[in-house]
Parts: C-alpha cells; structure tokens; sequence
C-alpha cells in the first residue's frame, strides 16, 4: 500500500536515474541534452507531487473551496521550466556549432580530433 | 631630528635611494654618486640613533597595523644597532669597491645591480630594526628576493641553477618552518614583540619548545646551518661585490642575527637552556663549522672556499645563541662584527684578483703577492682576523665564544672552536703564503676558467712579469678600510661589548 | 526623491544590470555597448560600497522585494557577507571591464563582440543576485542566470576547443543546479518555507530528520559543482583555458566565489554548522576533499604547459584553502577562508589580465613561447611575478594574509597535517609560478620570434591596479579582514 501511495516518488527516482545514466553513459551530444532533460523533468514531478494535498483542489479563490493544493511550487517549477528550456536551447545552439567546427557530434570522435590536433 | 624619525628614515633611505638610482641610470656617474650618497646618509642616521640605544633605551617606532592586533613596528635594541652598524658602514665601502670592480670588469645590467643593492640593504636595516617577528619575517623575504636577481646576474644557465637552489632553499625554508614557527607562536601567546627574556618562558611545554625552536633555526634558512647550507656556495656566481656584502655580511647575518633574535627575545636565553633541543642544534652547529671547514679546504676556487668558510664562521653565531649562555650570546654577537670585516676584506681581495689578474682558482694564485702585494697582504690581515689572531678583531668574539662555552660547561664546544682555528689557518693562510712565498710559475695553464677572452689574458701574463699591477683605485680603497677595520676592532672592541652586554639586560 | 532611491539600492543593485544586459543588445555597435557595460558596472560598484557602507554602519538591511513581507515575499537580508561579495563581484567586474576592450577586440570574433558585453552584464546581475538574495530558490534562478551567461561568454572564444569546454561546463553546470533545487524541493517539503533566515529558525529543530540531511546532501554537492571543489571539478580547467582572456579573468574571480559564498550561506546560516558537522563526518569529508583539491590542484599545475590550464588548476587548489578555511567552522578559519575569497579574487584575476596581455601580443600562452619575454613585454611580465608572489603567500602580498589565517586556524584547531599540507601546497606553488618566471626570464627568445611589444595601456593599467590592490590589502590587511570576521561572525550566528 504504501509503496502504491508513494508511486509518484518512485517515478520521479526512476526518471532522475535514467536521465542521469543518459547524460554520463552516451556519447551523442544531442543524447546527453536529451538526457538532462529527463533527469531536470523528474525534478518537476517531484515538485508537483509534493504540493497535492489530498482531497485538493486548484487553488482558486471561491466559495466552497477549503482544501487546495499549494500553489507555490507550481510557480517555482514554472521558473524551473523556463530555466530548463533555455538551458536547452542553449546546450543545442552550442552543438550545432560543434557541428560546425568538428563536423561530428560523437564525444568520442572530438576526443580522436584533440588528440591528433 | 628624533630618534624615531631617524629610525623611519634609515628604513626609508635605501629604498628611495634605490628609486633615485634606476631614475638615473643613465649616467653611471651620478648614478653611482648617488648610491654613494645614499649610503653615506643612511649610516649617518644609523649612528645617530646610537647614543640613545648606548644609553640603555629602545627606541620604537609603529608604522601602522597590517593585521588586526600585529603592527609593523620598529625597535632599535643593541643587537639591532650592531648589526644596522655594520651593514650600513660596509655598504658604503661596498659601494666604492663596486664602482671599481663592476667597471673593470665591464659587467652588464649595472642600474639593476645598485638599485637592487639598495633595496637588499634596505631590507637588512628592516630585519636589523624589527621590532617583531612579523616585521622581520617581512623584511626577511624582501631580502631574499631582492638578492635572487643579483645572484643571478649574469643569466648564464649556472646562474639560473645557482638561482634555484638560492631561492628555493631560502623561500622553502622560511615558509615551510619559520613561517609555521611564527604563526604557531602568536597563536600560543599572543604576542610575537621581540621582549628582554623571552615571551614563550612558562607558556608552553618542553617538548612543543622544542619543535618550535627547531623549526626557527631550521627555518632560518639563510644562517647556513647544515643540512641547509647549499644556497650560499651556489650563490657564488654572483659578482663579487655581492658575494662579499650580501654573502659575507647583510644575508648570512641577518640569518645568524635572526637566530640571536630568536634565542634572546623569542626564548629567553634562561628557557633556552632548559630545552633539551638546544644541545641538539648546538652539536649540530659544531658539526657544521668543521664539515664546513674541511669541505673549505678542498674547493680551488677561492669564492667556493671562502664561501664553505663564511658556513663555517656562521655556525659559530648559532653556537652562541645555543650555548644559551650569556657569555655565548655577547660571543656570537661580536663575531657578526668581527667576521663581516675579516670576511668582506676577504672577498674584496678574491675579487681584485679575478678583475686585475683574471684568475678564480687558487692554484694559480702562487706568486700573485708580487704583482699585487696590497692585496695579498690585505687577504692575510683578513685571514687572520677569521682565525682569531691577534692583533685582529676576530680574538675577541672567539675569546668571549669559549668563555661563553666553559660557562655552559661544553668543553666538546671548546674543542670544537680549537679545531676549527686550526683547520682556518690550513685552508686561509696557504693563499698569502703561496702568494708571497712561492715564485710564479707564470702559469702554465692560462686561466680560462674566466669568461674573458684568451687575448686578453695572455697579454695579461705579459704584464705580470712586469712588477706590480695593482686592482682599481676604488677597489683598493676599500679594501684599506675593511682591513684597518680588523686592526682596529683589535684594539677598540669597547662600544661593541657594551651594546652586547646590553643586550643581556642590566 | 532621493531618500525612496537610496532605500531602494538593494534592487537597484541586481535590476540595474539585468536592465542594462538587453540595451547592449539592441545596441549592437561594440564601442557603445562597451561604453554602457563600463559605466554601468563603475555605478554597481558605488551602489555595493555605499551598501557596505550601511551595514557597517547600521547593521543588517532587510528589503522586502515588491513590498510582499517575508516569508511570502523574496527577501533581500544584506548582512556583512553579503555585502562583501556584493563589493568583490563589483570590484573586479568594473577592473576587468576596462580592460576587456582592447582584450576582446582581439579574442571575439567581430560581429559577436556586443553579446560578449550583453552576456558579462547579465552574469554580473546573476552574481549580484546570489550574493544578496535571501531566498533559496531565487538563489536557484541566479544561479542559473549566472551559469548560463557564462557558458555564452567561455563559447565565445576563437578556438574551437572553447565550444566543447562551454558544453561540458553546461551539463556539469546543470546537473549541479538541478541538484540544488532537488535539495531546496526537500527543504520545502519539510518546512514550507524558502526564506533563508526562516529556515534558519526551523531547520535545526528539525536535526536528524533524514528529508533535512539528503537535502542537505543534494544542496552541497550542487554547490560544489558549481565551485568546482574536487573531485567536481573537471569542468573548470578546460573552461578557463579556451574562455577568452578577459572572461578567465572575471569568471575566475567571481564565479566560483560566488557559489562559496552560497555553500556557506546554506552550510551555516540555514544548517547551522556545527552540530552537523560533529555527528555527520562532514568536517572530515570537507576537510579531506580541500587538502586533495590543494594538493592535487598545485601538483597538476605543475606539469602544465598552457600557462591559463596552469593557473586554472591553481585555482582548484586555492578554491581547497577557500573550503579549508570554511570548514573549520570557527571564527578564524572562516575569516580565513572568506579574506583568501577576497584576495585570490584579485590575484587570480590580476593573473588571468596578465595572461591576456600576453596573448594579445603573442597569440599564444604556452609557456615555451613565453621565452625571453620579460625583455619585450616588460611590465606585463613583472605583473605576473608580482601575482604569482601572492599565489606562493610571500609577506607583504594578500596571499600572505589568508595563509596566516588559515594556519593559524590550523594550529588552534591542532590540526597538524593540515599545517603541512597548506604548507606543502604554498612550496608547489613556487614551483609552477618559477617555472614561468625562468622561461621569460632565463631563457633567450625563440629564434625568428615576432618584434613584440608591451600590452596597451588600456590593459595595463587595470592589471596592474588589481595586482596593485592584491599588495595594498597585503600590506594593510585590517579593512578586508574586519569585515571578514563580522561576515564569519554573522556566518557562524546560527552556530554559537
């Protein structure tokens, strides 16, 4: 039971870890920003499911409303989400420029250029 | 003009005079004029803070606060104003035996060298002056890297090998113990004033004493205290001048009056005593005056054994402070006096012979008192001050050492000092002895251990043949001085005794 | 007019530069945006000297963003340690902005040089804000605004190898901020609040709960990625190394400070300190990880032959001192180890100026090419040998006065090995900072090298006023070191 109530946690542990694998095991550029994104995505969750309150509602002002779910980290997470996505247009912009300098978006294969340069 | 206002001046002095040296650099003679002035008015304002400190007072000036609770702050004691004395006076000498020396030998970077000069004097007052540990650790490093380029003058690679051992061994030292030593003792009382009695007696234990003192007189690098002694051997690539001031009289001193310092006014010389890590470092410092005595008698290049003597000669300060007697400390105070001017007469003449006759190595030197008999005869006066002859100043301070020595009951110590004289007679006396004694072989290997060129000194040879040749007027000037000051301290070694029995409180 | 103005200095003090990053933009000619980049960072400067001023002299200033009260509001609390890294981070950004003008000129390629001013403005504002913010998650939002800047500025370098420092910076850089607010989520989830002095009320009530010590955990591994604290570190050599000069320069002098600052602020403001530090062993990790970083740092230095990566990997080693110091928990270390924050500031950055004046000449910072240069490039030279005095701790440089204090923390502490290993990393020091000094010094110019001559006095002179600085604190020590001690006294508030 508990671990049924607690799922939502358990997702966010699973995420978290693929994303985190992603970014340390792949050696595709792209891949890795693809992994960060799941692994930042899993901290959004974990922010959205700590603010439920059960028997919640949205946070609207009106009558009959007693029981909300808390708003703030619904906001902190938007601003989460903003810095993720600049993060990510920022990560792909410097790849494509990598494309352009190195002509490959393999770790590796840069690694193979330094060495030989 | 106060006291103090002359104490901030004579500090001042050298670095200002060093400024006003590079702003006329371009002309050698105004130039050297004002080096020549500079010095003049710097020991004018030494010995005018005399009196007061002959009269019994410690005149103290406090610049300002560098860290919370640690000013820079300047004291003049007795020991300071001997040795603030000495380095001032010699540097005027110094500066008239450059002039000669650093012309006839055509040397290269010559504003460099006076300015640089200057600041290393500077620094020395600094360290003479001091009125804490702070202010002389300060004054300690200004000096050991104002004299790294000077060592490395010429830029040669054996320079810049020599200029690694230099400052390695120097700065390593001192950051690696004294610092330690220094920080370690103002976090455990609070104070690090240079204070009549000591300020560590009955604020730590014996064995923390013992650390601590190890690390001071290890840390002080620049005392030449085996196993760190290599610096000042190595530091001979330097011209001459520079060996025979900053390496016979400003650096090493202020290494063996850093050590005296230490023993009487970090320690106590009553605590010293109590500390069973003094013996140590007193045996220590007797195996190095005759290490170093004997290594001395094996170098050829007469820089190198005067060098391995100058190791010796210091050790003989460290053992005054360790015989933590008081007989000892006035010893080893006297002799910073009685071996700066033995010593400096000494490297004045090795360098007469390498700027007049070419010649480093001391098997070519047989015969040389011919062509320069005054030079010879001035190298003989000298030795016979470091061996302790009369009628030579050098009696004295050996005299009080084993005084100093019987009343600590260290009878190996006397034995030791006995020795030593011996061994000094061995490896000094054969360079006049050969000079006069012996005819010239006109040498038959030319000597090219010299960086001029072979024309040069073939017709040199021709010359020598000649009858007398003597080293530049300058030079020889200053080696008049520095040997009638042997002679002299013979018969006056009055004001230097008291200021020393001073030092030992009422 | 006046008096509304100066109440609102502590917003001023971020919005100003968030404001003044899109008019260089928009702008786009370089010698304008340069222009308003200068200026604007000169009259940040004054707006953090006269906060200083105030809290010396009033004590803690508490601005309640748009008027909304703490704990609902964003609080900015300007204490002593905030005002000194507000007074660092400006500092150095309006020395080294002087100078950039003529250093970019030559390092960015011309059609970019704008957004180097836009993203240098935008980074400053992020610095600011961490330094005065008293919200957690706003310190988040910073941190990112900061981090993201930054890895703008390091791609902007000519070499291409620059691109690939910049991405590896940025997912390091994120990884560490995504777990920071990992850690903040938790706070909140336990205390449900975000406000810093807030959390310092509960959060050591709620000692031993095991959501408080994983946040905990995630807060400071975050942070130390992002003040590249070993074995975090790897990003930071290659950043420094490929970032345009005048970029090393600022970076290394603010960023990774700033995020020092941060981790003490959420070790000791929020946790309190000490009492973790008994019963987690993390006084011992701390204290092991700073000796591997300066001992580790200095030795690696050593077999550099890019003279920046050498002075990068110094820096790991001095960011072990920062953490040293800080980790002894008591009023000397973390004097220590924020006076040495202060200090290195303006000697890593006076060091990283140099290095750019040399490039500019040179076009290169191996040391091999840096033979015989004191001759041709002779201020410039003298300037590193100054700086890296300060790097060995030589008295009279500012080193001198952190090393002092860090010992002297050492020695209260009774901590002997780490006497010697701060001792043993100063002598590394002189080691890597001689063997650059010999190559210009010693060795004769390689044959057929360029007729060079010295930086332009528009570079100069900021390097020499920050090294020049680094040895007027070095020398009077008592102004930086008063503050420090109120700063690590209003550190430690939550300990004693």
């Amino acid at each position: 039971m508990e671990f049924i109530g607690l799922i939502n946690y358990w997702i966010v542990i699973v995420l978290m870890m693929t994303g985190f694998y992603i970014v340390i095991s792949h050696d595709n550029l792209i891949k890795k920003i693809v992994g960060l994104n799941i692994f930042q995505v899993s901290v959004f969750v974990f922010y959205i499911t700590m603010a439920k309150v059960k028997g919640g509602t949205a946070p609207i002002l009106a009558d009959g409303i007693t029981t909300y779910s808390n708003p703030l980290p619904h906001v902190l997470i938007l601003t989460a989400i903003v810095v993720g996505v600049a993060t990510t247009a920022l990560g792909l912009a410097l790849v494509v420029r990598i494309r352009d300098a190195y002509g490959t978006i393999e770790d590796d294969e840069i690694e193979k250029q330094e060495g030989e340069s | 003009m106060s006291v103090e206002q002359a104490i901030f001046f004579s500090i001042l002095t050298p670095f200002v005079g060093s400024v006003l040296i590079v702003l006329t650099g371009s002309n050698p003679n105004l130039r050297e004029t004002v080096a020549l002035i500079t010095g003049a008015v710097l020991f004018y304002l030494v010995a005018s803070i005399y009196p007061a400190v002959a009269g019994g007072s410690t005149p103290s000036v406090t610049l300002f606060e560098m860290l919370p609770g640690l000013a820079i702050v300047f004291t003049v004691e007795p020991l300071g104003m001997i040795f603030a004395g000495i380095a001032s006076f010699l540097w005027i000498v110094t500066s008239i035996y450059s002039i000669g020396y650093m012309r006839g030998h055509d040397e290269r970077n010559q504003t460099r060298f006076y300015a640089l000069f200057a600041v290393a004097i500077g620094a020395a007052v600094g360290i003479a002056f001091a009125g804490n540990m702070l202010t002389l650790f300060i004054f300690y490093e200004v000096l050991t890297i104002s004299t790294f380029p000077l060592v490395t003058h010429h830029g040669t690679p054996e320079a810049k090998r020599a200029g690694r051992v230099y400052l390695g061994t120097l700065l390593g030292t001192s950051i690696a113990f004294q610092l330690t030593a220094i920080i370690w003792t103002w976090s455990l009382v609070g104070t690090l004033d240079f204070t009549q009695g000591g300020i560590l007696d009955g604020k730590v234990g014996g064995l923390t004493a013992a650390v601590l003192l190890g690390l001071y007189v290890f840390g002080i690098g620049k005392a030449a205290l085996m196993p760190f002694h290599r610096w000042l051997p190595a530091a001979m690539v330097a011209p001459t001048p520079v060996s025979a001031l900053l390496h016979a009289v400003a650096v090493v001193k202020a290494g063996v009056f850093t050590v005296l310092k230490v023993a009487v006014y970090i320690f106590g010389v009553d605590f010293l005593s109590s500390i069973e890590a003094s013996q140590w470092l007193l045996y220590l410092a007797a195996a190095t005056v005759l290490i170093a005595s004997l290594v001395a008698m094996k170098q050829d290049n007469l820089k190198a054994r005067l060098a391995y003597s100058t190791i010796s000669q210091l050790s003989y300060i460290v053992i005054g402070a360790m015989l933590a007697s008081d007989l000892g400390v006035i010893g080893g105070g006297m002799h910073i006096v009685m071996h700066a001017f033995g010593k400096i007469t000494l490297f004045f003449c090795a360098g007469a012979y390498i700027v007049t006759a070419h010649k480093t190595e001391i098997s070519h030197m047989r015969g040389i008192g011919q062509t320069m008999p005054f030079t010879t005869l001035a190298f003989l006066i000298g030795s016979l001050s470091i061996i302790g002859l009369p009628p030579m100043g050098g009696l004295w301070s050996k005299w009080y050492l084993m005084l100093g020595a019987l009343e600590a009951g260290q009878i190996v110590i006397v034995a030791v000092l006995v020795v030593s004289s011996l061994l000094n007679v061995v490896y000094l006396l054969q360079i006049p002895f050969n000079g006069f004694f012996s005819t010239s072989l006109n040498n038959p290997e030319p000597a090219a251990k010299h960086n001029h060129d072979a024309d040069h000194d073939h017709s040199h040879d021709r010359e020598q043949s000649q009858g007398i040749r003597e080293a530049p007027v300058p030079c020889l000037i200053a080696i008049a001085i520095s040997s009638t000051g042997c002679l002299v301290l013979f018969f006056y070694p009055g004001p230097v005794f008291d200021l020393m029995r001073l030092v030992m409180g009422p | 007019m006046t008096a509304s103005l100066f109440s609102h200095l502590p917003a001023l003090q971020v919005v100003l530069a968030l404001l003044a990053a899109p008019v260089c933009l928009v702008l786009r000619r370089h010698g304008a945006a340069w222009l308003i980049a200068t200026g604007m960072t000169w009259v940040l400067l004054a707006i953090a000297l006269t906060l200083l001023g105030r809290v010396l002299e009033t004590g803690t200033i508490i601005y309640s963003l748009g008027g909304w009260p703490a704990p609902w509001g964003i609080e900015y609390r300007i204490d002593l340690a905030n005002a000194f890294m507000l007074v660092i981070v400006t500092l150095i950004g309006s020395v080294v902005m002087p100078y950039a003008r003529a250093s970019i000129k030559a390092e960015i390629e011309e059609p970019r040089i704008y957004l180097f001013y836009c993203m240098y403005l935008l980074n400053l504002a992020g610095l600011l804000g961490i330094a005065i913010t008293g919200d957690v998650f706003n310190l988040f939002v910073f941190l990112e605004i900061s981090s993201l800047s930054s890895y703008v500025m390091i791609s902007l370098g000519r070499d291409r190898k620059a691109l690939i420092a910049a991405y590896r910076y940025l997912i390091m850089g994120t990884i560490g901020a995504t777990f920071y607010i990992i850690g903040v989520g938790m706070m909140y989830q336990v205390t449900g609040t975000l406000n810093m002095a807030d959390l310092a009320t509960l959060v050591p009530d709620l000692y031993g709960n095991r959501t408080i010590m994983v946040a905990l955990a995630f807060l400071l591994v975050g942070l130390s990625l992002k003040l590249a604290l070993v074995p975090l570190h790897l990003w930071l050599p290659d950043a420094y190394t490929h970032a345009p000069s005048a970029v090393s320069a600022f970076l290394a002098s603010t960023g990774t400070k700033v995020a020092v600052y941060a981790f003490a602020r959420i070790l000791f403001t929020i946790f309190g300190g000490s009492g973790i530090f008994d019963d987690f062993g993390l006084q011992e990790i701390l204290v092991s990880l700073a000796i591997a970083a300066m001992i580790g740092g200095s030795a690696v230095a050593l077999y550099q032959s890019n003279v920046k990566r050498l002075l990068a990997y110094s820096s790991i080693a001095q960011i072990g001192y920062m953490i040293l110091g800080l980790s002894m928990a008591s009023v000397i270390g973390m004097t220590a180890g924020l006076v040495h924050l202060f200090n290195h500031a303006l000697m890593k950055g006076g060091l990283f100026m140099v290095m750019g004046c040399v490039f500019l000449r040179l076009g290169s910072v191996q040391i091999e090419s840096m033979e015989g240069l004191a001759k041709r490039m002779p201020l410039t030279m003298a300037a590193f040998v100054a700086g890296g005095f300060g790097l060995i701790g030589i008295p009279l440089t500012a080193g001198f006065i952190s090393k002092w204090y860090l010992i002297q923390g050492a020695l209260e502490k009774g901590w002997w090995p780490v006497v010697v290993a701060i001792l043993v990393s100063s002598l590394l020091a002189v080691i890597y900072v001689w063997r650059v000094v010999e190559a210009a010094y010693f060795k004769p110019p390689p044959k057929g090298a360029a007729e060079i001559t010295e930086a332009p006095a528009s570079m100069l002179v900021p390097t020499w006023v920050m090294i020049g600085l680094s040895y007027y604190f070095g020398i009077n020590a008592t102004l930086p070191l008063d503050i420090a001690t109120g700063a690590a006294e209003t550190l430690l508030g939550g300990v004693q």
